[in-house]
């Protein structure tokens, strides 16, 4: 018997369906450009679909946060583009400082990001009590930002990649990439036997599996993977609309609509290169940092963990950017555990560089060349040697 | 390796862990043996407080001679033996186990070198509406409250759905509550008498096990308790609490007045532990389950981890005694211990030997493939999150959903406080009828740690153990 593979041509061909491929399979379609995006699991079954569920601006670096901006108006039109909120709720983000030098980087991070207008405001002393009364008394004030929120990553996700396929897009799950060619004009992505896409353009958002990919075009980056720990508490009554986080990291929790708490902090393990988990150890710390920050928590339950596979770059920003050396290729990937607020900008952004070639938003600080040898430098180190003689 | 040096851990103390635990003892091995009860024996055997009077006789009947040797073995081993009642197995990484003590409320971790895991099984539940109302209890727990604290689940008592323990739960019921005024008031089986007259050639197997389902059916017969075959429940009513079921012949309904009802379809095992510890799991199209692989001895797909008794396949409590003590067996030679041969290989014809009646017993009480397409939309499947069968199916089809964790991340089903442990059947029923799909293609809730609910501040107590500074993200 032989099989006959399903050749499949088209505009744009992406790699991976986690929120960012899904997010620009969407864009490119309202662009009314084809896509066809291959998923090798579940669209936002992996990291896009289990990660904490923050929508949250504040605390990312000034370089994110044009993108960030674009992305928050794509949240607020979340339910007109994908056909839910998603629990999507701009409840705020305060971010916990724990001592006097916390609230000083609080307050510099504030004055550093007022051009872009997040609305912050420093709360501390009886302020603070008043407001949140539930707080561990270790918080000796926060950073309030109101319009940051909280979104339901298990329905987020894949309703990007649903909303693409209403929209026209080709969106094949359970089908993974097997081998990759390109041949200077059109790449050619396959899954086995049974599908070959073509297109003279490829995103690759493989999230932390997108290295294998990039290398293979000659852009091999220092990419890792990483697995937050996460916990989630049985339904409690609801007192907290905010996300919390921590000056300085280490916890992070907030309280879904149901009444769960999300918790999460620390590492898990990596069970292969597919699988994570929360191991005892990270379950533990959580625990004591959960009842140090909230102490109601104390008499809670667990219900269960989980981890996740993200990547990361030693810089902890992604590559946001067009290949260096192959003409049509696009990467989006590396988002260091913080993709989930930014996905749905970096998707417009991935459609723009697919189809125009670059993009509207700033992204020079997410560059791919920041990873690979520089040719410039190269060059100049021989005229200097050269120079010496 | 030598006996001396193996560190075996037993999970469970009913009928396989005992065994498991006395042949290693046979062996000079010293082993840990750690039960979620307060008092050994599992569910079957299920053993009252200490300061309750009750005989063998009285809480046990025909079983009593069982109950009696297991739970004089393991009260006879104590002193070889690192007994642990009281102790929940939360959590399993290669290696070792995090337990709960429920008494003190501390967690600990134990270490394994060897694990034989004897976790048993639970009621298999397929809702009926009007289930979540007080009142309503799972056959297993009818027959707990009567074996374990002595009290009925009500007065006037309804036992629905099939399989063995239908007919011992009702035996037991209306034996018990001759004396004390608890009558009950039906016994409805969804299984036909036709399932029952063609599973008899299997079942003549075992004709002495036979002969004590049909003597519970007769018992019930003779002393005027009604006796439905082929019923379909179609609902349980009552405002505040249970007052009657209504049920169909498939002709008409009928309303049976009660104040309390006991349901179940068999049993299903309890295998988180196994799929924690990475066991490799297969669809078993008799028992209608994904399970944990196991050889004829009980080896899983990971080296040393064992696999005894209802945990991993229902083949009930005389199977788990000889699967437990072959599964030590097993662990022993594995690490160069002599065992009895001919004695390993005895056990493993007997366990052989059940299964024609095992499948007779399929037979007889067959599980109800019907059941996801009466359910209707508005039937409660998730009672923890309360997810309706209509929410599942509409899932299925707006959102394309084809495979168990996918229908969880997006419904909740199984997402509360029992993770899937009593609603994972009922909706992967819902999810195959809803898809068209093979019950054996929509996939298994992944295993999650805790296995139970575990209280934040005891694994806070673990933390200082294991205290490594947490990484900053998201």
């Amino acid at each position: 018997m032989t099989t006959t593979t399903r050749v499949i041509d088209t505009d744009v061909a992406i790699v991976g369906g986690g929120i960012m491929g899904a997010s620009a399979a969407l864009a490119l379609r309202r662009k009314g450009v084809d896509v066809v995006l291959l998923e090798r699991d579940l669209c936002g079954s992996r990291s896009s679909g289990v990660n904490y569920g923050g929508v949250r601006r504040q605390g990312r670096p000034v370089s994110q946060l044009p993108l960030a901006q674009r992305a928050h108006q794509v949240w607020a039109n979340l339910p007109a583009l994908i056909g839910t909120d998603g629990e999507y709720q701009r409840s705020g983000h305060f971010k916990i400082g724990r001592s006097e030098a916390d609230m000083a980087a609080l307050e510099a991070y504030a004055n550093l990001s007022r051009d872009f207008d997040l609305g912050i405001q420093l709360i501390s002393g009886p302020t603070l009590r008043e407001r949140c009364p539930w707080l561990g008394g270790r918080a000796v004030g926060g950073s309030l930002c109101p319009d940051d929120g909280q979104a339901n990553p298990r329905l987020v996700s894949p309703a990007f990649a649903l909303a693409a396929r209403r929209a026209g897009a080709q969106i094949l799950e359970r089908t993974p990439m097997t081998s990759m060619e390109h041949d200077g004009k059109l790449f050619t992505v396959r899954s086995g036997n049974a599908v070959a896409v073509r297109a003279p353009v490829l995103i690759n958002c493989a999230g932390a599996w997108a290295g294998t990919l990039a290398a293979q075009f000659g852009e091999a980056v220092p990419i890792h993977s990483g697995h937050p720990a996460m916990a989630v508490t049985e339904p409690l009554p609801f007192f907290m609309h905010w996300s919390l986080g921590v000056e300085g990291g280490g916890i992070y929790c907030r309280q879904v609509a149901r009444g769960n708490l999300v918790l999460g902090g620390g590492s898990g393990v990596a069970l292969d290169a597919d699988r994570a988990r929360s191991e005892r150890s990270a379950i533990a710390t959580l625990a004591v940092q959960a009842v140090e920050l909230l102490p109601a928590l104390k008499n809670a339950h667990f219900i269960r963990t989980w981890s996740g596979t993200e990547g990361y770059l030693p810089d902890r920003q992604p590559v946001l950017s067009k290949s260096s050396t192959t003409p049509g290729l696009v990467h989006g990937f590396g988002f260091a555990g913080a993709g989930f607020q930014i996905g749905p900008g970096v998707g417009e952004v991935l459609a723009e560089l697919a189809r125009d070639g670059r993009s509207t938003t700033p992204i020079e600080a997410f560059a791919i060349e920041r990873f690979l040898p520089d040719p410039q430098a190269a060059v100049v180190e021989v005229a200097s040697t050269a120079a010496a003689h | 390796m030598t006996a001396s040096t193996l560190q075996p851990v037993i999970v469970g103390a009913g009928p396989a862990g005992i065994r498991a635990a006395q042949a290693l003892v046979a062996h000079g091995v010293r082993s840990v043996v750690i039960d979620e009860a307060a008092r050994s024996g599992g569910q079957i055997y299920r053993r009252p407080p200490a300061h309750f009077a009750r005989s063998a006789q009285t809480l046990y009947g025909t079983e009593a001679p069982r109950a009696t040797a297991l739970h004089s073995t393991l009260d006879g081993l104590t002193a070889h033996i690192d007994y642990q009642p009281n102790s929940l197995v939360w959590n399993a990484q290669a290696g070792l186990l995090d337990v709960l003590h429920g008494p003190t409320q501390t967690t600990r971790t134990v270490p394994y070198g060897q694990l034989i895991v004897a976790s048993g099984a639970t009621d298999r539940v397929l809702p009926v509406p009007g289930w979540t109302l007080p009142g309503v209890y799972t056959l297993g727990g009818a027959q707990v409250a009567l074996k374990f604290q002595g009290c009925t689940i009500g007065r006037n008592v309804v036992l629905m759905g099939t399989g063995p323990l239908l007919y011992l739960v009702a035996y037991q019921y209306a034996k018990a509550g001759a004396k004390a005024g608890v009558k009950v008031a039906a016994v409805l089986d969804t299984a036909r008498f036709g399932d029952q007259l063609a599973a008899l050639p299997g079942m003549l197997t075992q004709p002495a096990v036979l002969a004590k389902g049909l003597y519970y059916v007769g018992w019930l017969r003779a002393h005027g308790v009604a006796v439905h075959t082929g019923v379909r429940p179609v609902r349980v009513e009552g405002d505040t609490r249970v007052n009657a079921v209504v049920w169909s012949d498939g002709q008409a309904e009928h309303t049976v007045p009660c104040d309390a009802v006991g349901f179940g379809y068999a049993l299903r095992s309890e295998t988180q532990l196994a799929d924690l510890l990475g066991c490799r799991f297969a669809w078993d199209p008799m028992h209608r389950a994904h399970l944990p692989e196991r050889d004829g001895a009980g080896r899983t797909s990971v080296a040393g981890v064992y696999l005894a008794g209802d945990g991993a396949g229902i083949m009930g409590a005389d199977a788990a005694e000889w699967a437990g003590e072959r599964a030590a067996l097993a662990l022993l030679a594995d690490h160069g211990v002599k065992v009895d041969a001919a004695r390993a290989a005895e056990l493993e014809r007997k366990l052989t030997k059940l299964m024609p009646f095992r499948q007779g017993l399929e037979r007889a009480f067959p599980f109800p493939t019907d059941w996801a397409a009466h359910a209707p939309d508005a039937l409660v499947v998730c009672r923890c999150e309360n997810i309706t069968a209509g929410e599942l199916r509409a899932c299925a089809r707006d959102a394309g959903a084809d495979e168990m964790n996918r229908l969880k991340a997006l419904t909740r089903v199984g997402m509360g406080r029992c993770q899937g442990r009593m609603c994972g059947v009922a909706a992967a029923e819902i999810l195959a009828q809803a898809t068209g799909k093979p019950i054996d293609q929509v996939g298994r809730l992944r295993g999650q740690a805790p296995i139970k609910p575990i209280p934040i501040h005891l694994q806070a107590q673990a933390a200082a153990a294991h205290d490594t500074p947490a990484e900053a993200t998201a």
